[in-house]
């Protein structure tokens, strides 16, 4: 799959861990690179520290940052769901890992990820995006640059216009 | 160029003179550019919308984002006016877009915005291209994000003022404007903010309030409050902060507006307003999330007193001239003139500044929409905007206009201008100077018209000295329950209702946000569309004979309650 990551179009190298779901058992880990959900990390924390991969996270949007704040260290990868495009949550989400705990690792949005919203996804700290299939991945890079005046410090811009007006 | 760009003829734009004025906001170079790209990206949204590449729902946030509702006849455009100030230039714009996109009127809000009811999808990138190149825009006057930040129409020139709210409305309109956090809350977001003592803005009833206060050492700061709004659950704010300091104002709506964005409901549009959450919450539970959330932050947005003060300058006093009070020619006229004195005492209010009067120009002529203007009422008022009020104009929440310095000398011309146009209806703070929304005639939510009955109210009160001596009754009706006329603060409220079919009416008595604020108590059961002016007039009835001397309207109800109104309104049933 393709993926826009750094505003470019490159090929995923991680694998998703589904949900947990309820009777369902669940397969064993396949090797190299995955994103687990939330739950899988917080009852198999141990072995999941043992896995020979790389370990991402993902957050549906009712989820709390500050549960996961304590090891940030060991993800590469922290995704946030978008179940709809208008559920606004991992806007809030994103900010705090990249403002208030100082999450540098990718940040990847996952979900109802459409080209519209991209530009405040940026502003909000995302810098990996996996886009909606709906959506033509080219056309969605067009979305980064089209508003350039940023008002607000966010985890793009350390200061607000009032501090840069030249 | 693209298809959209060709379909509207080349008209040229309205003369422009100087947008250099003291007195209001200037774009720089980056608030240009910012409205120059939103027109841009809306331009390739709507075209990708036009060619089934963009779907209807996920186009439906873009728009409102960009003030286009889809609407019963027609889509509509609202455009920011921000806090309500603009000037001549502006005006004219809005005259022009009126004329050459719409069927030559324009609706002014209860948030001091102006809407468009007739423009066709495929010219609205257009439309936003003339206003970004007068420094107006419609980004964020719908959608669920932070809407146009409203204040006191009278700012700056009000004598009860402690401090100037303008600078703050557009520092909150910088911040709030394309918030990359706060463009897909659970529900609309609004923020109004006030400095004079009488509250012009109702902050109470919104979101967020914010009140220019002094504290015990003499500092100037906000009482700050919150979970405010009407709608269908009407719910006075409560104060969250009896005192902010000014350098925290941003990070302290910032965190706000985080723990909304967080935690507000998104399962039921209904409930997802921040007034749900901090009932639901309790005020205590709510403010300690709150203080959690400012303390990540508050040292890393500090507000400058170098921005506050050069936002400030732009707002400055205007260069008032101290000769002005000496010329008394307006007492002579007033004197020869019944009409003219009739509306010196009803339609003028006291000015800061000696010898200075504020003027409104009234929207409430009779058998008009309240709130409506044409183009050439536009013209006309941009064009008396620059002979006598230094080129500003306001728009206020009771749907009216503003010319806020008027040298007394000037207030007989002045009002000849108005009067002959239709915009001098001497009723301003009278029952007649009602609120209203567009209703059914216009409205897709609506339930009931409201215009044809904000109609036969003002005929059954078409004697001005029996208008007069009912004083001040703040009126206001709203179409459906969403209460966009804010019925629930009026002092006699009316919403429409839709039983089986048919326009109902449910009246409300002793709403009001002017100072502290309450909501209006049901009087009863809703009346037919035939009997609410009847309904009204029992009302004044009531009123006039339990008065007591020197007793307003919402004082006698106060003391009385609302049993004498039941009775005799709902006596022959």
């Amino acid at each position: 799959m393709q993926i826009i990551k750094n505003h470019q179009i490159v090929e995923d190298q991680w694998q998703h861990i589904p949900d947990i779901v309820e009777g369902v058992e669940a397969t064993p880990l396949p090797t190299g690179n995955i994103i687990v959900p939330l739950a899988l990390w917080q009852t198999d924390k141990e072995q999941l520290l043992q896995h020979t991969g790389v370990l991402g996270i993902r957050l549906n949007s009712d989820h709390d940052v500050a549960d996961i704040s304590a090891y940030l260290s060991h993800f590469a990868i922290i995704a946030l769901q978008f179940p709809s495009f208008r559920d606004g949550r991992s806007y809030s989400m994103a900010s705090a890992l990249r403002q208030h705990y100082g999450y540098t690792g990718e940040l990847r949005a996952v979900g109802n990820v459409l080209r519209d919203q991209l530009g405040y996804m940026a502003r909000a700290g995302f810098d990996a995006f996996e886009i909606d299939p709906t959506q033509k991945i080219e056309d969605a890079l067009n979305a980064f640059n089209e508003i350039s005046v940023k008002y607000q410090a966010s985890s793009d811009e350390p200061l607000p216009l009032y501090r840069r007006r030249a | 160029m693209s298809q959209i760009q060709n379909i509207a003829p080349a008209v040229p734009l309205p003369a422009r003179t100087s947008t250099q004025r003291p007195g209001m906001y200037i774009y720089d170079q980056y608030d240009q550019r910012l409205v120059d790209e939103r027109v841009s990206q809306f331009r390739d949204q709507t075209q990708r919308y036009l060619a089934g590449e963009l779907g209807a729902d996920e186009f439906m946030a873009l728009r409102l984002m960009n003030g286009l509702y889809i609407q019963t006849h027609a889509p509509m455009l609202r455009i920011a006016i921000p806090y309500g100030l603009f000037s001549s230039d502006q005006m004219r714009m809005l005259a022009h877009i009126a004329r050459k996109y719409d069927k030559g009127y324009g609706h002014f809000t209860t948030r001091q915005n102006i809407q468009f009811n007739w423009p066709k999808l495929e010219t609205v990138p257009d439309i936003l291209a003339d206003l970004a190149s007068v420094q107006m825009h419609a980004i964020q006057t719908s959608g669920n994000c932070i809407r146009n930040t409203t204040t006191d129409p009278l700012a700056g020139v009000a004598a009860d003022e402690l401090e100037d709210p303008r600078p703050y409305c557009e520092i909150i309109r910088q911040w709030s404007t394309l918030h990359p956090e706060f463009a897909y809350l659970p529900r609309k977001f609004k923020i109004a903010v006030t400095g004079a003592s009488r509250d012009r803005a109702a902050t109470l009833v919104h979101d967020i309030g914010l009140r220019l206060v002094k504290n015990e050492i003499g500092d100037i700061g906000f009482q700050v409050s919150v979970g405010g709004g009407l709608g269908r659950t009407p719910i006075i704010g409560q104060t969250i902060r009896p005192f902010l300091e000014k350098q925290h104002l941003l990070s302290y709506l910032e965190a706000i507006v985080r723990v909304y964005n967080l935690k507000g409901r998104r399962d039921n549009k209904y409930k997802a307003r921040i007034k749900i959450l901090v009932s639901a919450m309790g005020m205590e539970a709510f403010r300690a999330l709150v203080d959690k959330e400012w303390n990540n932050n508050k040292d890393k947005l500090i507000l400058d007193t170098a921005e506050i003060n050069r936002v400030k300058a732009f707002f400055a006093p205007l260069p008032y001239d101290v000769s002005a009070a000496a010329d008394k020619r307006h007492e002579g006229y007033a004197n020869n003139s019944s009409d003219f004195s009739r509306w010196l005492k009803y339609n003028t209010f006291d000015h800061k500044v000696d010898g200075y009067r504020g003027v409104f120009i009234s929207l409430k002529a009779p058998g008009i929409a309240p709130g409506d203007i044409t183009d050439k009422q536009m013209d006309l008022a941009a064009e008396l905007a620059d002979r006598y009020s230094a080129g500003l104009i306001r728009s206020t929440y009771e749907q009216n206009l503003v010319l806020s310095d008027i040298k007394q000398g000037d207030l007989y011309p002045l009002w000849q201008s108005l009067h002959q146009h239709g915009l001098a209806t001497p009723t301003i703070g009278t029952l007649n100077d009602m609120i209203c929304c567009p209703g059914l005639d216009f409205c897709e939510l609506a339930n009931a018209s409201s215009i044809d009955v904000a109609d036969m109210i003002q005929r059954r009160f078409d004697n001005l000295d029996y208008l007069y001596d009912l004083g001040e009754i703040r009126l206001k009706m709203s179409g459906c329950m969403n209460g966009c006329a804010h019925h629930a603060i009026g002092h006699i409220g009316i919403l429409g209702v839709d039983k089986k079919g048919e326009e109902w009416y449910q009246l409300t008595l002793g709403g009001y946000a002017e100072t502290t604020a309450e909501l209006g108590q049901r009087l009863g059961r809703a009346v037919s569309k035939d009997e609410v002016a009847d309904a009204v007039e029992n009302i004044a009835h009531v009123y006039v004979e339990q008065r007591i001397e020197g007793e307003q309207f919402i004082d006698t109800f106060q003391r009385i309650g609302i049993v004498p109104f039941q009775e005799r309104v709902y006596a022959d049933h």
